[in-house]
């Protein structure tokens, strides 16, 4: 049902860029309003969140210890899954930001005959994850050939290691082979569980197949005959970088379906659980050093709080204590 | 217990990780007895001034909620997303990745899908996209939006006093999202109309008016340490010291008040006093803060405060120098994360240093209070204290790391180190299943009560299996740990899920294998049982003893 739901949202927009192109003739609204638009929506909408997450208050020093905390020098200290110091914190950070370390961690549990309980371990998850978010990055700076003239000097050094295998014309790079069964498995992964099923959104689908829709549309362009024109599609972006922008008649309804779905997905970013792309910086489990006992840490809104003071508990309590010889701050 | 509880076979053969319902968002809930909790009795809650005191159970069909009680939780809400980061983040962040579904103790043993960490989440998250996103105001129920009507304030109740707070999901999160936080302020937030429950609230009432969790006045207190002083010179041959209040003290001794008059704390109690003893440790107890427990961490951040104050207060009339703390798990989260924030600086008293082996805790200098196996493991380093470990060879040792300690500290080998320097015998069970990824014993956070019997053997299920499995393997006979609540409720759990194997505390095994100038022969151990190798006729005589105590 959310599935489904999630898959007419991706029909509808589809419907609105092709109608909105071919039928309307709306070039201008697609290549250059609309893009521009969703531009502005993503940065003014991330920096908001980050500036509102940020406005929340980190009363606490929660790390969540993974491994053995620095205490004896005859101990060896975790330093990346317990961090100590500012370094080991941007340790743990980059195995997690760059290797999705803790979804490494992955096991799945099994109740056998018995009962029997045991912990397989299940990177499947942590492997897809990490092939789809890689095959996006590197696909987006990719694209950077299209927005500077010459390519950016990194550019041609990706697009040699992704088409190292030099199948095809154009060559097929590695990344959009990855990204669409990363994608796949994703979704298909969602769908085969009954817990995953369960506690799937019609904004998880959509995101999945957002994304899936522009991997599919970028290679179509570039792999079949839907192909747009590669010199209108580098004129538009460089227009638009340059604030210069005009819409080339012949770059073909494909490139626009492409650039509308990339659009939504700029836009829709920042309202969405893909915000976990800045959230997960900011996470106080993992971003703050094990250190409690060393260093304090100042929650900004403490307030006094009404305590039970010795002085009250001995006045109660004073008769039993002094029946008992325990010793006593007053007599009486 | 005069009904029948379910059997260990037809609880496991019930399991079934399949979800039966197509949807989460209806938020009905059956109260089926053993897997809820009492509600706090009124005159607690007017002993510590909180709201809308009164007498209700959570199966009436009204809860007597206050008429507004909708505008006070979503305007606590409020507050709160400014207040906790952690919160605001959590709950934007969450990608339903499900890497956290199956690692909660209690989705495990019930199968209940809204056992799913994830879903616990969503249960306060539905309600905040309903109110804070512009996106759930629009779509609703299609983005996981939903009205917080009563029926989901019941929902919250029953599931958040289901999650024990013990952090194993934010291990396995990529985001570290931690339902720990959630389900705290999701407590605090249904606190503020009244709902809470008897086993959270009547502990911190107790906590506040006489210092521990009982509500044992101050002379009952000194008794039951006296009690322990005469009990172990039975066992030693030796009478030692044991101040209370004792004014000018080096150190201040806090540890969980069950240590003192539960079992099998109390054999963890004699083997602290023998140890003080033997190293001659300039020490005292506390009556008034005679509880490092904190019942406030599953109440709310002000409740944890309130009572967490009475000990760097007790600290500073006292004048000692520095705090030791005893083997506890939830009051070690709130000493290492929360104590030095909430009451601190403690710049009254000087860093920690061991008296014994001029050992600097380092890590402990600011916050002042060292936790006892770093205390201890660094005794045995330096060779200051002459254990036989042969003492403890009727006992084969595993070790469950408590879940504080573990994640919310990384104690992971101190008290490994002080076991093996103890016991000949001691054997790990599946990596799966301790130090960070360590299970819970089920019954933390204030769900340890009688009446929520079947979801405690449910929740504890993992733990028990790992323990079986090296029970069944190895002949482990044993459970140690360094957590009141553990020695509290892993017995029953263990009785349930894996008859034989006994519970204990580290420095019962410490104070079995010390070796005190002086002592006499010993035959037992410290709960009165015959050592490896003891013939027979002793037996008989140590049997009466222990029947005796």
């Amino acid at each position: 049902m959310s599935a489904l739901f999630a898959l007419l949202m991706i029909i509808i927009l589809l419907l609105i860029s092709i109608i909105g192109t071919e039928v309307l003739g709306l070039n201008y609204v697609f290549g250059v309003i609309i893009p521009y638009a969703a531009i502005a929506l993503f940065l003014v909408g991330f920096v908001y969140r980050i500036i509102r997450w940020a406005n929340s208050a980190v009363p606490f020093k929660i790390t969540t210890t993974c491994g053995q905390q620095k205490s004896h020098p005859w101990i060896k200290h975790s330093s990346l899954e317990a961090p100590h110091s500012t370094w080991g914190v941007i340790g743990r950070m980059a195995l997690e930001v760059l290797f999705f370390r803790s979804l490494f961690r992955n096991t799945k549990a099994d109740l056998k005959e018995g009962p029997r309980l045991v912990y397989g371990p299940s990177k499947w998850l942590w492997a897809a994850g990490l092939v789809f978010h890689w095959s996006f990055l590197i696909i987006l700076l990719r694209h950077f050939r299209f927005f500077a003239e010459p390519a950016p000097f990194f550019v041609s050094g990706l697009q040699s290691l992704d088409g190292f295998f030099q199948i095809g014309l154009p060559i097929f790079y590695i990344t959009s082979v990855a990204i669409v069964a990363a994608l796949a498995f994703l979704f298909v992964r969602r769908l085969n569980d009954p817990k995953l099923r369960y506690i799937s959104l019609g904004s998880d689908y959509f995101a999945l197949f957002l994304i899936l829709s522009i991997a599919i549309s970028g290679i179509l362009m570039r792999h079949t005959g839907l192909r747009a024109d590669i010199v209108d599609v580098k004129q538009l972006a460089m227009g638009l970088v340059s604030f210069h922008p005009n819409v080339p008649e012949s770059i073909g309804v494909m490139f626009f379906i492409h650039l509308f779905f990339v659009s939504v997905l700029f836009g829709y970013f920042p309202f969405s659980k893909l915000m976990h792309m800045g959230g997960i910086f900011m996470s106080p489990t993992r971003n703050m050093a094990n250190n409690n006992r060393e260093k304090r840490h100042v929650n900004p809104w403490d307030y006094p709080v009404k305590t039970h003071t010795y002085e009250e508990w001995e006045d109660e309590f004073r008769d039993v204590m002094k029946a008992a010889g325990m010793p006593l701050e007053k007599e009486k | 217990m005069a009904e029948k509880m379910i059997t260990p076979e037809e609880l496991a053969g019930g399991i079934d990780y399949k979800p039966k319902k197509k949807t989460w968002l209806d938020p009905t809930v059956e109260f089926k007895k053993g897997t809820w909790n009492y509600a706090a009795p009124p005159q607690n809650l007017e002993y510590l001034d909180l709201p809308n005191p009164r007498k209700w159970s959570p199966i009436d069909e009204d809860w007597k909620l206050p008429d507004n009680w909708k505008e006070i939780i979503l305007e606590g809400l409020r507050v709160r997303i400014k207040r906790f980061r952690s919160l605001q983040l959590f709950m934007d962040i969450c990608v339903r990745c499900g890497a956290c579904a199956d690692k909660c103790h209690f989705f495990i043993g019930s199968g209940d899908p809204k056992n799913m960490p994830v879903l616990r989440a969503e249960l306060l998250r539905s309600v905040y996209r309903k109110d804070f996103t512009t996106a759930g105001k629009i779509m609703g129920k299609m983005v996981g939006a939903r009205e917080l009507t009563v029926d989901v304030l019941k929902e919250w109740f029953y599931y958040f006093y289901q999650c024990t707070e013990c952090r194993r999901c934010s291990v396995f999160c990529p985001y570290g999202i931690d339902t720990a936080e959630i389900t705290m302020i999701a407590r605090e937030l249904m606190n503020l109309v009244g709902i809470n429950i008897e086993w959270i609230c009547t502990p911190a009432a107790n906590c506040f008016r006489t210092g521990n969790h009982l509500g044992i006045q101050p002379h009952g207190f000194a008794d039951s340490i006296e009690f322990a002083v005469d009990e172990l010179e039975e066992l030693t041959g030796i009478k030692v010291d044991a101040p209370i209040n004792k004014k000018g003290a080096e150190i201040l001794f806090v540890a969980p008040s069950a240590d003192y008059f539960a079992s099998p704390h109390y054999y963890t109690l004699l083997g602290y006093l023998a140890l003080f003893h033997e190293i001659g440790l300039d020490y005292t107890w506390s009556a008034y803060a005679s509880e490092g427990g904190n019942f406030g961490l599953f109440h709310s951040h002000e409740m944890m405060k309130r009572l967490n104050a009475k000990i760097y207060a007790e600290a500073k009339r006292l004048g000692v120098k520095w705090i030791l703390g005893g083997e506890c798990g939830h009051m070690w989260r709130v000493i290492h994360q929360y104590m030095d924030t909430l009451n601190g600086p403690a710049d009254f008293l000087e860093e920690p240093v061991s008296p014994i082996t001029g050992t600097k805790f380092e890590n402990a200098k600011n916050t002042k209070m060292v936790h006892i196996m770093e205390f201890t493991s660094d005794l045995i380093r330096n060779n200051k204290l002459k254990l036989d470990k042969s003492r403890n060879d009727h006992w084969h040792p595993t070790f469950h790391d408590s879940c504080n300690p573990s994640r919310g500290m990384g104690l992971i080998e101190e008290p490994r180190y002080v076991i093996r320097a103890c016991c000949n015998q001691f054997t790990e069970m599946p990596e799966n299943t301790i130090k960070e990824q360590t299970f819970c014993c089920g019954s933390g956070a204030g769900l340890g009560t009688d009446e929520n019997m079947e979801m405690r053997f449910r929740g504890g299920l993992p733990r028990a299996n790992a323990t079986k499995f090296v029970h069944d393997c190895d002949g482990v006979n044993i459970l140690l740990c360094i957590c009141a609540i553990d020695k509290a409720t892993l017995p029953p759990l263990l009785e349930y899920w894996v008859p034989g194997v006994e519970v204990g505390g580290i420095h019962e095994m410490l104070g079995n294998a010390l070796i005190m100038k002086g002592e006499k022969e010993r035959t037992t151990d410290l709960r009165g049982e015959p050592l490896a190798g003891v013939e027979s006729e002793e037996e008989k005589t140590e049997e009466e003893v222990s029947e005796d105590a």
